[in-house]
């Protein structure tokens, strides 16, 4: 145990060691400073202030784990399917073996590149699924595309609003064709929160391109950017590269795309859980004229998804369906 | 034994050959790669000539203008009325230019979906011909919702009604191709490939290097045997000795049969069932590892098994 914590602490070391041959002035461990308009934080006063500089409005990156924390407003919530993780089905090797990448990434904090959680947001109980562009640029496989289904059926079977933060590079190359099949994957999922007439809320963050908003992120019923986040579908290094035009500087950012038409509105990370929460509270409201009285939208909404929920198929686990029987004690996972 | 039945069994000995020998090399990759890109391979117009002679081209997506680098219509060949859709690519410079190299933007993707939703409504098969490098990366393509086309395009095959066949007849890379490949049934040529990115862009990213394009074509191993192997392929179907360009006449026919056999299959479902499996088969794609998670009751009741449950080809 003490072994193990010692050889963390080197590698933590290690990883924080400059560049060679450029000599970045250190800051202490516990300061930040903004890349915009360089005020210095120390690291506790950024987080309470939700990762925004109080100073220019510029929006840091969110861990996934302290995303969820945000929503909640510090509230208790439960994390949902940690256990599961990237497996190397190419056995694939770029610069470096994929589950060396992997490794790596873990050692990060975060156990995949989204995470899944039921929480309370200013008291409407829903499912929220967070990206975490630190994992290996947020991308998408076959983890990402599981446990976003899992979500979905898990608010299928209770009725819940889905709430889904978005920062990825897009689909992870490193899983091949497989993770573009997740696409379609997350794109089912949703369909399915369409058939049961459930909510589903995303929000943009820096930055959303690729896969990811090509499928579901661009399907929400409500869709919200953080300022300042990059969506697109073809990043404009790859545009410059392609037609050798050359872009302006607020090419695909959020405030373009909302001029745009791709998103509902750009809101500020200090107003986001306050917007959600409104959206939620309009969609919870009984309608109280159409139906009788006893029966309540959210009733005859929960019976909807309940009659969704039977057709669902079963857990999928495996890449090819025919390769291995499964065990009958997972059968449990969700409950 | 008859040509066919001949020519056949060696097909069968070829794909057991890739799916069972040795893991394929990266020249044999790169050859592949380089067939399914060869200029003289038949385009979805020239597969529609041959399969649905009595063919209506159908233009524009209602919106904001019409996409040369997606072909999309209703035709008639021997059998019921179909809708096709297919990213077209050019065979000389000019036509090259005009198609945008196959590589659609969101009018072309919503032209597709217009179909779509036409061919829901006359209760037509949907065809779809995927041979792209992928969607096409421009600003204007961006602004006008690139992104979004691609997910509704998506959407949009997942609600239909209709049978949908989806067949890879060249290169399919990128959500470009995706766009068009959620179906019931996929079908790959011989030597199409699959992939998530194509191998330039995917080495210019990971490699640093646009230049190991080869290494990361090895590295995806974007052939239709593997894409069999790993369920993204329902059916490899056979191409003319040397590849689909030496005979276009003969590669249609071979296609055609295929076609003809999942769209009778499909047309026993019924609708409900039909779109109930389609959502199915892409639900179950994926593969990871469960670890042992901190909770202890789940690791003693033998849920925590650190065991790979995926697992890849082996």
């Amino acid at each position: 145990m003490t072994k193990r914590q010692i050889t963390v602490s080197v590698d933590r070391l290690r990883r924080k060691r400059p560049a060679e041959g450029d000599p970045v002035p250190r800051l202490p461990a516990d300061e930040r400073s903004c890349p915009r308009c360089q005020s210095h934080y120390r690291a506790e006063e950024i987080r309470r202030n939700l990762r925004v500089c109080g100073t220019c409005g510029h929006h840091f990156p969110v861990a996934a784990r302290e995303r969820v924390d945000q929503l909640a407003g510090g509230g208790p919530w439960v994390e949902l399917w940690p256990e599961l993780r990237a497996s190397d089905p190419l056995q694939f090797v770029d610069l470096q073996p994929y589950p060396d990448r992997v490794e790596k990434a873990e050692r990060g904090g975060s156990n995949e590149a989204i995470m899944c959680a039921e929480l309370d947001l200013r008291g409407h109980r829903c499912a929220a699924a967070v990206m975490d562009f630190s994992f290996l640029g947020g991308s998408m496989g076959a983890v990402v595309g599981e446990k976003l289904a899992r979500a979905c059926e898990r608010c299928i079977d209770k009725g819940l609003p889905l709430v889904v933060v978005t920062a990825s590079g897009g689909a992870r190359m490193q899983e091949g064709v497989l993770a573009l099949m997740q696409m379609a994957k997350t794109v089912v999922a949703f369909e399915w929160m369409h058939d049961a007439e459930l909510p589903v809320i995303v929000v943009l963050a820096h930055p959303t391109t690729g896969g990811v908003w090509a499928s579901f992120a661009s399907l929400g019923d409500v869709t919200y950017a953080e300022p300042g986040a990059l969506i697109a579908f073809s990043g404009p290094r790859v545009i410059e590269q392609t037609t050798r035009e050359t872009l302006p500087d607020d090419f695909g950012r959020a405030e373009t795309q909302l001029s745009n038409g791709q998103v509902d509105a750009v809101v500020d990370r200090r107003d986001l859980a306050d917007r959600i929460a409104r959206v939620l509270a309009i969609l919870d409201r009984p309608t109280g004229l159409d139906p009788p009285p006893a029966v309540t939208w959210a009733h005859a909404r929960a019976e909807k998804a309940a009659e969704v929920a039977k057709n669902l198929p079963d857990l999928s686990r495996r890449l090819v369906a025919k390769a291995k029987p499964r065990r009958p004690d997972e059968d449990g996972e969700i409950s | 034994m008859t040509m066919a039945a001949r020519r056949g069994s060696r097909f069968v000995r070829r794909l057991a050959h890739r799916l069972t020998g040795q893991p394929e090399t990266s020249s044999a990759i790169w050859e592949t790669i380089q067939l399914a890109r060869h200029q003289d391979r038949p385009y979805p117009l020239d597969y529609i000539l041959r399969l649905w002679p009595d063919f209506e081209e159908l233009h524009g997506d209602r919106l904001y203008g019409d996409d040369p680098a997606i072909v999309a219509g209703i035709g008639r060949g021997d059998g019921a009325p179909v809708a096709v859709i297919g990213h077209q690519k050019g065979r000389d410079t000019a036509e090259r230019t005009y198609r945008n190299f196959g590589m659609p933007g969101p009018e072309g993707y919503r032209k597709a979906m217009r179909v779509m939703a036409l061919a829901d409504k006359l209760d037509l098969p949907v065809i779809t011909l995927i041979d792209t490098p992928g969607a096409f990366p421009g600003a204007g393509a961006e602004e006008r919702g690139q992104g979004g086309a691609i997910a509704r395009s998506m959407q949009a095959m997942l609600r239909l009604r209709v049978p949908a066949v989806a067949v890879v007849i060249g290169e399919g890379s990128s959500g470009g191709a995706l766009a068009l490949g959620v179906a019931d049934r996929v079908i790959m040529l011989e030597n199409s490939t699959y992939s998530v990115i194509s191998p330039e862009g995917g080495s210019a990213i990971l490699w640093r290097d646009a230049a190991k394009a080869r290494d990361a074509a090895a590295a995806f191993q974007p052939t239709a045997a593997n894409c069999y192997r790993w369920g993204i392929a329902d059916a490899v179907v056979p191409e003319p000795a040397g590849g689909a360009h030496r005979d276009h006449d003969e590669a249609a026919r071979l296609l055609s049969g295929y076609l003809t056999r999942a769209l009778r299959d499909l047309r026993a479902l019924t609708p409900d069932e039909r779109r109930r499996q389609r959502r199915d088969r892409y639900r179950r794609i994926g593969a990871y590892r469960e670890v042992a998670s901190g909770d202890l009751a789940a690791i003693a009741a033998g849920r925590g098994d650190p065991s790979a449950n995926g697992g890849g080809p082996a």
